[in-house]
C-alpha cells in the first residue's frame, strides 16, 4: 500500500500509461462534441426556453387565463394584451403560456412512461426470449400494427362518451400516449439486448456466478442508456404532437383547460381562421418550435451517443 | 493423490442441420489439487468447448448433446442445477477468457467488475471488497491501483486488462483456474509477464490450472501434465517432460517439430500437412490418418483407443499396438 504515494509522486516511473491521470471522461467527450453542433445547441435553448417561459412566465403575467371578460372579446394584439384576447376576452399569451405547461407535461409525462414501459418490457424479452419474448413481442406487434392516430381517436371518443371528467383526461392521455409509443421503443431495446447478451463480456459475467437480475440490471442496462437518452428525446416531441392533434380534434383534453392543440381549434372556425389570427398562430407557432427543437436537440444527442445508428 | 477435478467421457455434440458435430468426443482426463494441466491442439479441436462444458456455459438442449461426467470435489457438474452452479461459477472455479479487451463490460469500471464477484461470493461489503481489489491489483503487478479503479476498460491496454481479468477471477480464492489461450490476443513480451504471473499465483495457493493453448512454448513453461487434442479427441496425454523428450503420436511429434527453435535458421519450418479434417463426417478411423506419415490399412477402418505406452504416457495410436504384437 505504501508504494502508491511513492509512485504518484515519482511520475517518471508509473507504470500506467495509458491510464494518463486527466483523461476527459466519456460523458465530457460527448457533451464536447454536442455544443460543436449548432443545430443541437440551438434547438436545446429553445427547448429550454420554452420550459422556462411557460412553467415561469405566467407568473409573471397580470392575467389569469380563465377570467371572462366580454368586454375586451377578441382584441387584436395591443400593448396591453401582447397577443390580443380571444372570444371570452382571455389574453392570449397568458393561455398560450398557461397550454404550454399543460402540453409540455403531457408529453414529458408520457415519454417517462412509455420509455419505462418500453426498455422493461424489452429488455426483459431481449434477455430471456422464448416463450416470454414472443408474448411480449405479439403485443407489441399487434399494437403496431393498429396506426397510432386512430386508436388514439378512437380511444379518445370513448372517454368522450364515457363523459370523463375533463380533470382526468390530461392524465388518461398521457396513458394513451404511452400505450401507443411504447412498443416501437420496445423493440430497438429488444433488438440491442440480442446483441449484448452474446457479447463477451456478458460470457464472462455469467462465469463470475452472477444472477440474472443482476447481470440484466447492472450489466446490460448501462450499455443502453446512450439509446435510451436518444429515444426519449426524440420521443417528448412525437409525445405533444400526438397530444396536440388530438386535442385540436376535441379528444384529448377538453377546454377550458388550454393546451397548444385544442387553441388552434380556432382554426376551424372560419371568421376566427380569417380574422383573428393571433388565435391560433401563437400556439400553432409554439407546437412547430418546440417540437423542431426537441427533435434537433435529439438528433445531435444521437449522432454523439449513437454513431451506429447513423444513417 | 486426491483430484480435483475429473472429466470421464465427456461428450459435446452439437446437432446441425448439416448433421452432428461432435466437438469433443469421449475426453477423460484429471486434474490434481495444485496441478497444470495444458490442453494443446490446433483451432476447432474442441479445446475451448471442453473448458466451455466444464464452466456449464453449454446447456444441453435441441442443439447441444453433453454426456460423460464431470466431476468437481463432490458435485457432478453436467447435472447440477443452476443455482448451484452459479455458487460453484467464479467461486470455487474461474476462468479467464482470450480476448480480454471484450470480456470487460465496456460501461463498468474496473472497481465495479472488480469487486462485484468478492460481494457476491465471499460475502465482503463494499469497502472490504474495494481494499482487497487494490490488493489484488497490486498483486497481478499493476501500480497506481486506486486510479486503476476508477478506469474504465478502454483506457487500459490489452496486457493490463488481461492482468484485471485474472485478478477477478482469483479474487474469490477459486481451487480450479480455467485459462482459455489466456495469452494468444497479446504480445510477446506480455504474454511471458502473464504467464510468470500465473505461474507465481499458483505457487502461493493451492489453486490447480487448466490451460487452453495451441502455443508449444507456453506449455514447456507452465505444464505439468499435457493433454493432447485432435479432432474432438485426446491423441496423447503424459507428464509434460516425458511427453517432450519422446512424443509418441505421429500428430504431438510433427506439432513438436513443426516449432521453430532459437538460434536454428531452418529453410523451411516443418509443417503437418493436410487439414483437420470435418468434424461431420468422421468414419471409423484414427482422425489423422490422411496426415499421417506412418499410416496404415488398420489406421484407416478402425479407431484406435487410448493406451499405456510407457513413461507414464497415453496415445492413441495403432503404432504402438502393432509393435506390443509384434514384440
Amino acid at each position: 500500500m505504501s508504494s502508491i504515494p511513492g509512485n504518484l509522486s515519482q511520475p517518471g516511473q508509473a507504470a500506467v500509461p495509458s491510464a494518463a491521470p486527466k483523461k476527459p471522461s466519456l460523458w465530457r467527450q460527448s457533451l464536447r462534441r454536442l455544443l460543436r453542433n449548432k443545430l443541437a445547441v440551438s434547438g436545446f435553448i429553445v427547448v429550454v426556453f420554452m420550459f422556462l417561459a411557460c412553467f415561469l412566465g405566467p407568473l409573471f403575467s397580470p392575467y389569469t387565463d380563465n377570467k371572462i371578460q366580454m368586454s375586451l372579446m377578441n382584441k387584436p394584439p395591443s400593448w396591453q394584451h401582447w397577443l390580443g384576447t380571444d372570444k371570452l376576452g382571455r389574453d392570449v399569451l397568458t393561455r398560450v403560456l398557461q397550454a404550454g405547461r399543460i402540453s409540455l407535461t403531457v408529453g414529458l409525462a408520457s415519454m417517462v412512461l412509455s420509455v419505462f414501459l418500453g426498455t422493461l418490457l424489452g429488455a426483459i424479452a431481449g434477455y430471456y426470449r422464448g416463450v416470454v419474448d414472443q408474448i411480449i413481442m405479439r403485443i407489441a406487434d399487434l399494437l403496431l400494427t393498429i396506426p397510432g392516430l386512430p386508436l388514439l381517436f378512437i380511444s379518445g371518443a370513448l372517454l368522450s362518451e364515457w363523459k370523463v371528467p375533463t380533470d382526468y383526461r390530461m392524465y388518461i392521455v398521457m396513458l394513451m400516449l404511452s400505450l401507443v409509443n411504447w412498443p416501437g421503443l420496445a423493440r430497438m431495446i429488444r433488438g440491442q439486448m440480442l446483441s449484448l447478451r452474446e457479447r463477451e463480456f456478458m460470457q464472462a459475467a455469467v462465469v463470475l456466478g452472477l444472477r440474472d437480475r443482476r447481470k440484466l440490471v447492472h450489466h446490460l442496462l448501462p450499455n443502453l442508456v446512450p439509446l435510451i437518452i436518444v429515444m426519449a428525446t426524440l420521443n417528448i416531441g412525437g409525445a405533444i404532437l400526438s397530444e396536440s392533434v388530438l386535442s385540436f380534434f376535441g379528444l384529448g383534453v377538453m377546454p377550458p383547460t388550454p393546451t397548444w392543440g385544442n387553441m388552434i381549434d380556432a382554426a376551424n372556425n372560419m371568421i376566427d381562421f380569417q380574422s383573428h389570427p393571433w388565435l391560433w398562430i401563437p400556439p400553432g407557432l409554439s407546437i412547430f418550435a418546440t417540437v423542431i427543437a426537441i427533435n434537433l436537440f435529439g438528433d445531435g444527442l444521437r449522432d454523439v451517443l449513437d454513431p451506429k445508428m447513423n444513417r | 493423490m486426491s483430484t480435483l477435478l475429473e472429466i470421464d467421457r465427456l461428450s459435446t455434440h452439437f446437432n446441425t442441420e448439416e448433421g452432428r458435430i461432435k466437438a469433443v468426443d469421449q475426453v477423460s482426463l484429471r486434474i490434481k489439487p495444485g496441478e497444470t494441466v495444458c490442453i494443446v491442439g490446433e483451432s476447432g479441436c474442441g479445446k475451448s468447448v471442453t473448458a466451455m462444458s466444464i464452466m456449464g456455459l453449454l446447456q444441453s438442449g435441441p442443439g447441444v448433446e453433453i454426456g460423460g461426467r464431470i466431476q468437481f470435489g463432490d458435485t457432478e457438474l453436467i447435472s447440477l442445477d443452476k443455482h448451484h452452479l452459479r455458487a460453484i461459477r467464479g467461486h470455487e472455479i474461474a476462468m479467464i477468457f482470450q480476448e480480454p479487451m471484450s470480456s470487460l463490460n465496456p460501461v463498468l469500471t474496473i472497481g465495479e467488475q472488480l469487486i462485484e464477484p468478492m460481494v457476491l461470493h465471499l460475502k465482503l461489503n463494499k469497502k472490504e471488497a474495494r481494499k482487497r481489489a487494490v490488493e489484488l491489483i497490486e498483486q497481478v503487478g499493476i501500480s497506481r491501483p486506486e486510479q486503476i479503479l476508477k478506469s474504465y476498460p478502454h483506457e487500459l491496454s490489452g496486457g493490463m486488462l488481461q492482468r484485471i481479468m485474472i485478478a477477478i477471477a482469483i479474487s474469490c480464492q477459486p481451487k480450479l483456474l480455467i485459462a482459455d489461450e489466456p495469452t494468444t490476443a497479446l504480445d510477446v513480451t506480455i504474454q511471458a509477464q502473464i504467464l510468470d504471473m500465473l505461474r507465481q499465483i499458483k505457487a502461493e495457493s493451492d489453486m490447480s490450472i487448466l490451460l487452453i493453448t495451441h502455443d508449444l512454448g507456453v506449455v514447456a513453461e507452465m505444464a505439468d501434465y499435457v493433454v493432447v487434442m485432435y479432432a474432438g479427441k485426446v491423441v496423447e496425454e503424459g507428464e509434460v517432460t516425458a511427453l517432450f523428450e519422446s512424443p509418441k503420436h505421429p500428430y504431438t511429434q510433427g506439432l513438436l517439430r513443426s516449432k521453430p527453435v532459437l538460434g536454428q535458421r531452418q529453410d523451411e519450418l516443418f509443417s503437418i500437412p493436410g487439414q483437420v479434417p470435418n468434424l461431420l463426417d468422421l468414419r471409423p478411423s484414427c482422425y489423422f490418418q490422411d496426415r499421417c506419415a506412418h499410416c496404415m490399412d488398420i489406421c484407416r477402418t478402425q479407431e484406435p483407443a487410448l493406451k499405456s505406452v510407457g513413461g507414464g504416457q497415453k496415445a492413441a495410436c495403432w503404432l504402438y499396438e502393432e509393435e506390443k504384437r509384434h514384440g
